[in-house]
């Protein structure tokens, strides 16, 4: 459990940044505090959800994404799209022509990540009989697999060992490019992130040397870049690429229901991270009858409402269900069964899930007994308002933080006010404090910011 | 370290409440996993019954280095034949108890099954007591 195998690709600004408080009161797992004005993501709890971008009115929160031109390290640029990429474009523009202009970016080829669905929908439907932890509970999203490492670590043993789509596509196209004689060298695959949970997790694996996708790409911007292009064309005939379709099932995965609906057995599907977290702990409390796979995603409308994605999650959605008909009609099917000797187990299976617990107040139960008693004791005093002014989300995480020694008692400014009447702390101190928390000069006048008269000059 | 929770007769919306904070305090404590399970599984349970069967109770959570015990007091009708109420499949769940998936008769079997260490006493119309025990 080494620290550097956790990977966040979510940033703050710091010159963006302003300090409001917006992201911290949002955080699903509390970890976010303001430190000198500015945000600070608690790398241990953090789970990638993207709550936090969504939430801040300037967006000083920001997905990390690889260069584009690395791109050009390799002969064989592979672009590798997901499904709701294409389903933020009109319907009038077709697969391959999005495909070709992307090609004329500089990808030289372009493949599916829900390319493998099939196979994968077989190996869960398997596991789902043979398992006896039930519900099973799908990988696909990785934020949602960090999150009960994080904070549901008994239920680890629920999460399946099939890989999500992207893994097992990327896994399966390398093959099928290095058997066509392409050098392994060469092979650069960019992988288009819906967001940053899929970043993180990419991220995360290729410790044990293997690199499996060599790059990611943010799914807005290779969306600006081609909608630029569109808009600009000057509709010359382009020369399609032949693809392999999807099918309507593989098109559909990553919207909520996707898996659920295709699983054998009792199948539940739950979206949005509030959501699921609410489930989880009744998974936990085991007050949820008979469920045999469970489908969790981070996000509204599961991916189509990724942080990186342009436009309505909703018009996303009945957009994709659109092209889903009208390819259900082409008959696109593929047939990777045609390609199955190159496909080995590694490509399908992730390797054991590690629970990261998080939530705990120490390692040690003696330790953390006196810790929560300390806990409760402050608790006795903080006023609970719970209005994050001491930099913490709320009273509670206050005393945690304080217990942590992360924190003092006089960063709640209440209780600064009445440590200043009985004389245990001056006035200078009590700024300085703030400022501590809050950055200097914070509470001069400034009619620069948000919503005051000079608003962004 | 000491918590008491209040428990509302009837109020099934609520049921569970207790069980929930108590495992949010042990996941906190860093205690196994598998024991967190056992007992909000356990606490779950008889809390459930309180709402299900009596009027009124309090939860009394107590944790130390070496145990978590957990105590149940209720006013409420109590239980005549102790012995008889913790055989699997007895209950005597009303059929609107029934329809909301309750009354099995698996409540109390399910408690022995996941603490060390259960006591139950009742006095008829007065309340029923039920002590747990799970050693760390
Ligand atoms: N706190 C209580 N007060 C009064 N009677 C109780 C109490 N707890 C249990 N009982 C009696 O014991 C019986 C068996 O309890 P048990 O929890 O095993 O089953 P149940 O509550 O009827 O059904 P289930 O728990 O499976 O939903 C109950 O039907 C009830 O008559
Ligand atoms: S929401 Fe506010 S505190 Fe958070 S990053 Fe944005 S500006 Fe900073
Ligand atoms: S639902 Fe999809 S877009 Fe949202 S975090 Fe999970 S994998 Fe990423
Ligand atoms: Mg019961």
């Amino acid at each position: 459990m080494s620290k550097q195998q956790i990977y966040h690709a979510l940033k703050v600004d710091n010159n963006i940044c302003y300090g409001c408080t917006h992201c911290m009161s949002v955080c699903p797992t509390d970890a976010i505090r303001i430190n000198e004005g500015k945000a600070l993501i608690l790398k241990k709890r953090c789970v990638d959800c993207g709550e936090c971008l969504k939430a801040c009115p300037v967006d000083a929160i920001y997905v990390e994404q690889d260069d584009w031109d690395n791109i050009f390290d390799y002969e064989c640029r592979v672009a590798l799209v997901p499904a709701v990429f294409t389903g933020q474009f009109p319907t009038s523009i077709s697969e391959e022509e999005i495909f070709s202009m992307m090609k004329e970016l500089g990808f030289t080829h372009v493949f599916q990540a829900e390319f493998m669905v099939d196979v994968l929908n077989e190996l869960l439907d398997g596991q789902i009989q043979r398992k006896p932890e039930k519900p099973l509970i799908s990988t696909f999203c990785p934020s949602v697999v960090r999150l009960i490492q994080v904070k549901f670590p008994s239920l680890i043993d629920h999460i399946a060992s099939v890989k999500p789509p992207v893994d097992a596509s990327t896994a399966f196209y390398r093959k099928l490019l290095a058997a066509q004689g392409i050098p392994e060298k060469q092979i650069g695959i960019f992988y288009i992130t819906p967001c940053a949970a899929k970043i993180a997790a990419i991220k995360g694996i290729g410790k044990d040397g293997e690199a499996v996708i060599n790059g990611v790409i943010n799914m807005s911007y290779l969306y600006n870049k081609l909608y630029t292009r569109i808009k600009n064309s000057k509709k010359e005939m382009r020369q399609l690429p032949v693809l392999p379709h999807l099918s309507s099932k593989a098109i559909q995965w990553s919207l909520t229901r996707g898996e659920a609906d295709n699983m054998k057995g009792n199948c539940l599907a739950v979206d949005e991270i509030h959501n699921v977290i609410e489930f989880l702990e009744h998974l936990e409390d085991e007050d949820i009858p008979k469920v045999d796979f469970l489908e969790l995603r981070a996000c509204d409308q599961g991916c189509a409402g990724g942080v990186l994605l342009h436009g309505n999650r909703f018009l996303t959605v009945e957009r994709m269900k659109r092209r889903a008909k009208q390819l259900g009609s082409e008959n696109g099917h593929v047939n990777w069964k045609d390609h199955k000797d190159i496909i080995e187990d590694k490509d399908l299976f992730i390797s054991k899930v590690n629970p990261l617990p998080a939530m705990t107040l120490d390692e040690d139960f003696a330790e953390a007994l006196k810790k929560m008693e300390r806990i409760r004791n402050l608790m006795c005093y903080l006023p609970g308002i719970d209005c994050g002014a001491c930099g913490s989300p709320n009273c509670q995480a206050l005393a945690e933080d304080i217990v942590q020694g992360k924190a003092n008692l006089s960063n709640c400014v209440f209780l600064q006010r009445m440590m200043e009447k009985s004389n245990k702390l001056s006035s200078e101190h009590a700024i300085r404090i703030i400022e501590k928390t809050w950055g200097k000069d914070r509470l001069s006048k400034d009619c620069k910011k948000l919503g005051a008269k000079n608003e962004g000059m | 370290m000491e918590f008491i929770y209040e428990v509302e007769g009837g109020n099934f919306i609520k049921a569970g409440n207790a069980s929930s904070a108590v495992k949010k305090t042990l996941k906190q404590l860093n205690v196994d996993p598998k024991i967190v399970k056992r007992t909000v599984v356990a606490l779950y349970e008889a809390e459930v019954n309180i709402v299900a069967h009596a009027y009124r109770g309090s939860i009394t959570v107590n944790i130390n280095a070496r145990s978590i015990r957990i105590i149940l007091d209720d006013d409420g009708p109590g239980i005549p034949d102790i012995e008889l109420a913790m055989r699997q499949g007895y209950s005597t769940a009303s059929p609107k108890v029934r329809e909301m998936g309750f009354g099995a008769g698996m409540g109390l079997p399910n408690i022995k099954k996941n603490v060390d260490e259960l006591n139950m006493s009742s006095i008829v119309n007065k309340g029923t007591k039920v002590e747990m025990i799970t050693y760390l």
